[in-house]
């Protein structure tokens, strides 16, 4: 990403989709062939439409606020436990049945906790998206460009702020969060948006620290000096020159946070300082159900499952969109690159190794 | 250099003063300290007793500084003025925190070790082999590992691997369908992740179905289970195996000095066998210790003696090669006392623990606590190596590949180098140089513990001690562990750049 769009757009438009020179050049803008390389890539592509296929679930099924949805259960409703709380979905003859995923002790629908579960999850790994993308590009933008004293003070407030353990910051600032959407009365809802801004405002300092350093590179280059001489004032600069260089690395570092977030708020609800009694979290019903383990096993399998599910579907659409940002990166075809020598491109598994850098402390907390 | 370094730990000392600020008054802030009394029969007592000893009649800000000064204490030396406060118990926060450190260190050392040197290999050999089905295997599974949750996995270990191996360790048979069946499924991937020709990848996919089905038949019908033993003729295997692999690696096949080196070191082993074993009878860490170092510098010796055009790759080999024969030999010492441990009235035939870190009232020699200590260790070990594996294998295979990719990578190969000398001394050496600042930073935060396995596992580490202090809002510790982990963590990130910049020559601190 540290090349100019420019120049590597026009060398990936002389290719072809299959690699042979094309005749008829015909332009295409950025968005398009970001568009074009991300949809030809196959998991990526799965990945995407298993994750809609989730956001869907569960926000139909159960309702979303005030609207209802179509499942005939409530996460809170108590019932009588039939057949032993075993789940009723079967594959042969295909059918959900009365509890699809199962019933606890008490006769509550698993189906619909895990959606609410599920919801929440989601919510919160959006709102942490937002949040750490905005702080983090802010304050890694604006060190970044006007370097001297303001780098040195957000840069100093970054270290302090990633020094401190994230689950130490996730903890007492939820903690707080919630004490306080309690005593003001607001709706469950709140106390879940309230998590997820709050565990964004502890984790944007590794994107802040990549974003500076992207800014520092490319305010360097000869587009952004022929800017500023032809007297473009430095917010033009930022947002139309230096910003949109950076946006792949922005995106491709946003969603790979939002995959260890939903790790880090279910790991604080099982914890008990996340998401409280009565709202469900996959990380709570996790930790209400695992001692049931030896008798109801599917009470803690299914939200497992979820989990999982969406932490990688977001974990490979991030891949998938990294290779796409990247204009060194060819449609990807593993034979055309094994007969092209297997040693080229490999700058998208470069920034893997950033990614992952950036990810470890999220990771490291939440083991 | 050095004013670099000074600069950098003043800077250090500011941004630990505020952050420490921030997370006390954090955690002042987070409840009420004293939530658990209300209602108790001794309220009236208990309320004053605490606010007392916690000064809680104070405002935070002015509780923090007592607690700077206490904890500035610690810098003046040989004075008893050392404190970290007391905890909401009364007990001193300095000894909590060193017996949480001591429980944290033995619960991650191991899986952080496996974790760098499963990740890196996993990492370098997908790189090597780029776009093979084994390429994408693994990096499907690093992706599963990077979206794995910590407790979820920790309690399926538990759950399933640890009671259903108990269940079947009490009845060890299997019927042969289920043998070939696990054959079949390893012969599988085996075929999946092997590269190459067709006729190669069947030919892998039938070694593993023999390979796997023999091993099982033979673990099964020997009763291995209950009662392993590896004895003279498995060491020896083993041995010899181990030998050519380092060889192949140090020093390529056609090194015969070193390769016969390495086989000499085995028989050594060997001959070493029986001998020791009567010292073992009493023995303790230190025996084992030298055990290894003796086989070591017999190896060495070994190498040395044989000689060749290039001493030090057979030293190499040799030396490898006596420390895994030590280890293969001292395996075998615990496994001898295996089944007077499952035996024993305490474990009585369930040896994997899925709690704490050792059973309690178990008494027995240094080979039986050893065992008790490994059967603990386990499942939190494979817990850990899985979740921090991940982030080595990409980064490595990253890394691994940039390298592959570079003029002096051609140049090596141009002017005719194997490809083992291509891979191994120029490739994997640069390769490492990036990873040595995330092994750093990991050991940095290595001493913050594992908040969620120690949790599951029941392990009194540091996570733990974390944990139950932000839940009962009890200041004093959330800042012991703050400030642990915190002078780790920047002394480690100094040592990350300062070694990268001794690594790498283009790297160089700002003097």
């Amino acid at each position: 990403m540290s090349q100019p769009q420019q120049i590597e757009v026009q060398e990936a438009e002389n290719l072809g989709p299959m690699g042979e020179p094309r005749n008829d050049v015909q332009g295409k803008s950025q968005g398009q062939l970001v568009r074009q390389r991300f949809f030809g890539n196959t998991g990526a592509v799965v990945s995407l439409i298993v994750l809609l296929f989730i956001v869907l679930l569960a926000i139909t099924s159960i309702g979303i606020g005030p609207v209802p949805g179509w499942w005939k259960w409530d996460p809170d409703a108590t019932g009588t436990v039939v057949n032993g709380g075993r789940p009723t979905l079967s594959l042969l003859p295909p059918g959900l049945g009365d509890h699809p995923f199962g019933q606890d002790n008490l006769g509550r629908d698993l189906f619909a906790m895990t959606m609410q579960g599920t919801q929440y999850s989601l919510i919160v790994m959006v709102v942490v998206g937002v949040i750490a993308g905005i702080l983090g590009t802010v304050v890694g933008g604006l060190s970044g460009y006007f370097r001297g004293w303001t780098e040195a003070i957000l840069m100093r407030l970054t270290d302090v702020i990633i020094i401190i353990p994230l689950v130490i910051l996730a903890a007492l600032l939820g903690r707080m969060a919630i004490s306080f959407v309690r005593s003001t009365g607001l709706p469950t809802v709140a106390t879940v948006i309230a998590l997820g801004l709050l565990i964004g405002a502890a984790s944007w300092p590794p994107l802040a620290r990549l974003v500076r350093g992207e800014f520092l590179s490319l305010r360097e280059r000869e587009f952004v000096d022929a800017a500023r001489l032809a007297g473009a004032s430095s917010g033009r600069i930022i947002f139309k020159h230096i910003l949109p260089n950076t946006v792949g690395v922005i995106t491709v570092n946003i969603t790979l946070l939002m995959s260890s977030a939903i790790l880090l708020e279910t790991a604080l609800s099982y914890l008990g300082l996340g998401i409280q009694a009565p709202d469900w979290s996959l990380g709570r019903l996790i930790s209400e159900n695992q001692t049931a383990f030896a008798t109801r096993p599917w009470l803690f399998w299914w939200p497992g499952v979820f989990i999982v599910t969406i932490a990688l579907t977001i974990n490979f659409i991030g891949d998938g969109l990294r290779d796409a940002f990247d204009p060194r990166q060819r449609k990807f075809n593993p034979k055309k690159a094994r007969e092209r020598g297997e040693h080229r491109n490999e700058r998208g598994d470069v920034d893997a190794g950033t990614n992952a850098n950036m990810r470890g402390a999220v990771n490291r907390a939440t083991r | 250099m050095i004013s670099y370094i000074l600069r950098r730990l003043v800077t250090a000392v500011f941004i630990l003063l505020g952050a420490s600020f921030i997370v006390y008054m954090m955690t002042a802030a987070s409840g009420d300290p004293l939530w658990d009394l209300y209602g108790h029969p001794n309220a009236a007592q208990l309320i004053p007793a605490r606010t007392e000893a916690l000064n809680l009649d104070q405002p935070p800000i002015l509780r923090y500084f007592t607690w700077l000064g206490g904890a500035l204490g610690c810098l003046a030396p040989f004075t008893d003025t050392c404190t970290l406060g007391l905890s909401r118990e009364g007990m001193e926060v300095t000894q909590m925190l060193a017996f949480a450190m001591g429980q944290t260190i033995m619960l991650v050392t191991a899986g952080t070790i496996l974790a760098i040197v499963i990740g890196i290999t996993l990492g370098i050999v997908s790189a090597l082999r780029q776009y093979s089905g084994l390429d994408y295997g693994i990096t499907f599974f690093t992706f599963l590992c990077f979206s794995l949750p910590s407790f979820w996995l920790a309690v399926l270990l538990k759950e399933i691997v640890a009671i259903s191996f108990n269940d079947f360790l009490q009845d060890p048979v299997m019927s042969l369908a289920s043998i070939l069946a696990i054959g079949v499924v390893a012969g599988l991937i085996w075929y999946l992740v092997s590269f190459g020709k067709l006729k190669t990848r069947i030919l892998m996919g039938v070694l593993g179905f023999l390979v796997t089905s023999g091993i099982v038949y033979f673990v099964l019908a020997t009763n291995w289970l209950t009662a392993p033993f590896l004895g003279i003729p498995l060491i020896g295997l083993t041995g010899v195996l181990v030998a050519v692999i380092t060889t192949i690696l140090i020093s390529g096949l056609r090194n015969k000095r070193a390769l016969y080196a390495g086989l000499a070191t085995v028989l050594v082993g060997l001959a070493l066998y029986f001998p020791v074993q009567s010292f073992f009878r009493g023995a303790g860490l230190l025996t084992v210790i030298i055990l290894c170092l003796v086989m070591i510098a017999i190896g060495a010796a070994i190498g040395f003696f044989a000689g060749g055009y290039d001493r030090g790759q057979g030293m190499r080999v040799a030396g490898i090669t006596g420390f895994f024969v030590a280890l293969l030999i001292i395996l075998d010492r615990f496994m001898q006392s295996w089944p007077n441990y499952l035996d024993s009235g305490h474990i009585r035939g369930r040896p994997i623990a899925t709690a704490s870190a050792a059973t309690p009232g178990l008494t027995g020699d240094f080979w039986i606590m050893g065992i008790d200590r490994f059967t603990h260790l386990l499942l939190p070990t494979i817990a850990l190596t899985l979740l921090a594996l991940a982030s080595y294998s990409r980064y490595s295979r990253a890394s691994m590949l940039e390298i592959m990719g570079q003029d002096y990578i051609r140049t090596a190969r141009a002017k005719g180098l194997s490809e083992r000398t291509v891979v191994m001394r120029h490739a994997f050496r640069n390769a490492l140089i990036p990873l040595a600042t995330l092994v750093a930073y990991d050991i940095g935060a290595l001493i913050g513990g594992a908040i969620i396995t120690e949790s599951v596992f029941a392990f009194t580490g540091m996570g733990q001690l974390f944990v139950q202090s932000v839940r009962n809002v009890d200041p004093n510790p959330v800042m012991g562990v703050f400030l642990v982990t915190g002078i780790v963590a920047m002394v480690f990130n100094l040592i990350a750049d300062l070694v990268y910049s001794v690594l790498d020559p283009r790297v160089r601190v700002k003097a």
